[in-house]
């Protein structure tokens, strides 16, 4: 039963992550070709710079509580996923440090640079976590003993690569409508077009994810057991139409909402159909990593739960209240810091 | 081995930024306090040029610390399954309880200067000085299981959690974070104090800087004197529970009542003996360990080769480092009680000035004698450092720590270039920047 609740926590601290640093991701990600001119990519950064720190820690925390709730499962999950995930930390160190650091100096050259890291390190992470995903919602070589079977670009197999392609459109979407929310002007329009012209692939995106999921990995089978969880996938297509109607109506606050909710949908879409696992082995089920077999002692896991259940939506209270105060727009001079 | 090596450059690199975070956000909270009740501008200006420099190291303590929770599961993989149960619940204990606060209060702080009332925007930089502080705690309670494991049982091939109390409150944890948190506090008022006296000399901006000359110095004097005293407690914690470190560190071979403590020493390890031994204090080890002239001291020879851990480093660091505590607790008494007219001493300032780095150094050499004294062993007494390592080939371990190599490299240099460039145009580069580049 423990294992079970923390099995879901996991499962829901990864979607608020996604949802949160989503559009970080995503705004970083189209920093070079959305941003025309450096006043453009000055406002798009300081769209997420109040935030993306803040963000960065649901991160941490999801890393956390794997380790804290399931040692066995993080153990063989992070050494099977060696390279990628240190390839997505060298990106996310390169994107926090050029979000500190491009305006200190007054050069163009000094903040060309910047902004190149932060593209890299925005769109690299954005599309491994796809990739990381998808890799373990259809299984990864790890043998009996933990060990990973495979090489970085067995990873790089179609399934995904598609899981690549899906994340990353998912956040540009979501990040193309914090823009629009928070930008004003021409920025604020072009944002809201982007928005509805990234919303097509993004569904065929999505489209194909799923049905190419029933063929790569046994996701499905859950849903089969449990017709309820069918609301789960239900929810993201709903989220992702409604985004679309908000965009045309301009709701950009509405819009974006559904667009998170859609991320969030699609997580858990995942989440719940990989349950018990939380690494499945290709090679076969037995040295699967499941909630059951990799989580730690009752005591941790109370001992957790206690602290979770206080802490969290204290967490959110206080951010919502960060939220809050930033939630003018770009242009009330406000924003004077350094 | 290269598992060893990319840890220890990322926890060093690390370990290199966050004192100033822990100890220049009490400083900046002190300063702000200081604005509020007195009305003083010069205080806001203080706490925003400090505030500037603050921010810049922030970021890279932040992104270094993101590295070394995910590499206990890449590189650590069967020490994270070994100790998960207790090790992983305290880092993500730490994650909820003292980062988030942190890292979201930070951005309030640096963004919100015209958005909250006067009051309340010190309070939140108090938030951010206090969750820096927790989020040591955690951490420091985390690496003191590692010294010292506590409040467990081993089940199912693991140590499982038994007794959470005893883990966090054990007296191990306690003092080894009083001594890192004075430590990083002492850190931090040396370097305010160094750049102020930097600016005292170029008389530009004399008076505003002798302001903050003088609470650093007194924030200062407080927690060296504290750390000094309390390093000496510490060392008696090491001595009960740690018996084979305490012998590298005093290079102490052979078990005795009422062992000398010599002033000049030269180990020899290969030989299991000192080379040099003068200028002896008859029984001062034992009162030092113990309190007791007359307590019989552990040496090296009682453990077996493979429990040793290396004598030379071990030894070197412990010396250093005790010699720069009373280094800088005689600059700092001495900087003290010349405050009112320090702009008479230049002498004393620069060297203040050139004394910066040290107190960085005597962190890294703490934190060597800390963790290489824990060697062999991964946790004392239950899991040695070779057997925690991940089963992932070499050739990858190889690429990402040159990669970690010259990544952390660039960024420490460009970290130190720009909060030096920034230090030394002082409040002016304030003005420099407009308010709508903030980000």
């Amino acid at each position: 039963m423990l294992e079970t609740i923390w099995f879901i926590l996991w499962g829901v601290l990864w979607a608020v992550y996604f949802l949160l640093d989503g559009f970080d991701l995503g705004i970083g990600s189209m920093l070079p070709f959305f941003g025309k001119n450096q006043d453009d990519r000055g406002e798009m950064i300081r769209a997420m710079g109040p935030h993306w720190d803040g963000n960065e820690v649901w991160l941490i925390t999801a890393g956390g509580v794997t380790f804290a709730a399931f040692p066995g499962a993080y153990a063989v999950m992070f050494s099977a996923l060696y390279s990628p995930l240190l390839i997505i930390l060298f990106g996310l160190i390169f994107r926090g440090v050029a979000m500190e650091f491009r305006h200190q100096i007054h050069s163009p050259g000094w903040r060309g640079m910047w902004d190149a890291f932060l593209f890299l390190g925005s769109v690299i992470p954005a599309v491994l976590f796809g990739v990381a995903f998808a890799n373990i919602f259809q299984g990864i070589a790890i043998d009996g003993a933990g060990v990973y079977r495979g090489t970085l670009l067995s990873l790089l197999n179609p399934y995904g690569l598609l899981g690549g392609a899906l994340f990353l459109l998912l956040f540009l979407h979501h990040g193309a409508l914090w823009l629009a929310a928070k930008a004003r002007g021409e920025l604020q329009s072009r944002a809201g077009r982007t928005a509805a012209a990234l919303w097509i692939p993004l569904t065929l995106a999505a489209v194909a994810f799923l049905v190419y999921t029933w063929f790569a990995t046994k996701l499905y089978d859950n849903y089969l057991g449990a017709p309820v969880l069918w609301l789960i996938p239900a929810a993201a297509v709903a989220a992702l139409f409604a985004a679309r109607i908000f965009t045309a109506g301009k709701a950009w606050w509405k819009a974006w909402f559904a667009s998170g909710l859609t991320i969030v949908a699609c997580t858990l879409f995942g989440v719940a159909g990989l349950f018990p696992n939380l690494l499945p082995s290709s090679l076969d089920p037995a040295f699967s990593m499941t909630a059951f077999n990799s989580a730690s002692s009752p005591l941790t896991l109370k001992i957790m739960l206690g602290v979770a259940l206080t802490m969290v939506p204290i967490v959110i209270v206080y951010q919502a209240w960060s939220y809050h105060l930033f939630k003018d727009h770009l242009h009330d001079g406000k924003n004077a810091g350094y | 081995m290269l598992s060893r090596l990319q840890f220890a450059a990322a926890t060093m690199f690390h370990f290199l930024f966050v004192p100033l975070t822990l100890g220049l956000s009490v400083l900046l909270a002190i300063l702000e306090s200081c604005y509020v009740r007195t009305g003083d501008e010069d205080y806001k200006t203080l706490t925003k040029f400090f505030g500037k420099l603050f921010l810049i190291n922030f970021a890279i303590g932040v992104v270094t610390g993101i590295t070394l929770e995910f590499q206990f599961g890449t590189n650590w993989s069967r020490y994270s399954q070994y100790v998960g149960d207790i090790f992983g619940s305290l880092l993500a204990v730490e994650a909820t309880v003292a980062f988030f606060l942190e890292s979201t209060f930070i951005a309030v702080w640096y963004l919100g200067w015209n958005r909250l009332s006067k009051r309340a925007h010190a309070a939140v930089i108090w938030v951010v000085a206090l969750a820096s502080n927790m989020s040591a705690f955690w951490i420091l309670v985390a690496n003191s299981w590692m010294q010292n494991p506590v409040g467990f049982v081993m089940r199912n091939g693991r140590a499982e959690m038994a007794d959470f109390l005893a883990v966090v409150t054990q007296p191990y944890a306690i003092v080894t974070f009083l001594h890192t948190v004075a430590a990083a506090f002492v850190l931090s008022g040396f370097f305010v104090m160094g750049v102020s006296a930097y600016h005292i000399l170029k008389t530009a901006h004399r008076p505003l800087f002798k302001k903050s000359f003088v609470t650093a110095a007194s924030f200062t004097l407080v927690f060296v004197i504290f750390l000094v005293a309390q390093g000496h407690e510490h060392g008696g914690h090491v001595y009960k529970y740690q018996p084979a470190k305490l012998a590298a560190m005093e290079s102490h071979w052979v078990t005795e009542k009422n062992a000398p403590q010599y002033f000049i020493l030269i180990p020899d390890p290969k030989n299991e003996r000192n080379k040099v031994e003068a200028l002896p204090i008859p029984g001062f080890l034992s009162f030092l360990a113990a309190h007791d002239f007359n307590a019989e001291v552990k040496g090296l020879k009682d453990f077996p080769p493979e429990d040793r851990p290396p004598v030379m480093p071990v030894f070197v660091a412990f010396r250093a480092m005790a010699f720069l505590g009373f280094l800088f607790l005689g600059v700092c008494a001495l900087a003290w009680w010349k405050r009112a007219n320090i702009e008479k001493y230049p002498l004393l300032l620069r060297g203040i000035i050139a004394l910066i780095p040290l107190p960085y150094l005597a962190c890294l050499l703490g934190w060597t004698v800390t963790e290489v004294g824990r060697q062999p062993w991964l946790v004392y007494g239950l899991m040695r450092t070779a057997d925690g390592v991940s089963p992932v080939p070499a050739a990858n371990v190889l690429v990402s720590l040159i990669a970690f190599i010259a990544v952390y490299t660039l960024l420490g240099v460009l970290n130190f270039y720009l909060i030096i460039k920034f230090a030394k145009q002082g409040p002016d580069a304030l003005s420099g920047a407009p308010a709508k580049e903030a980000a």
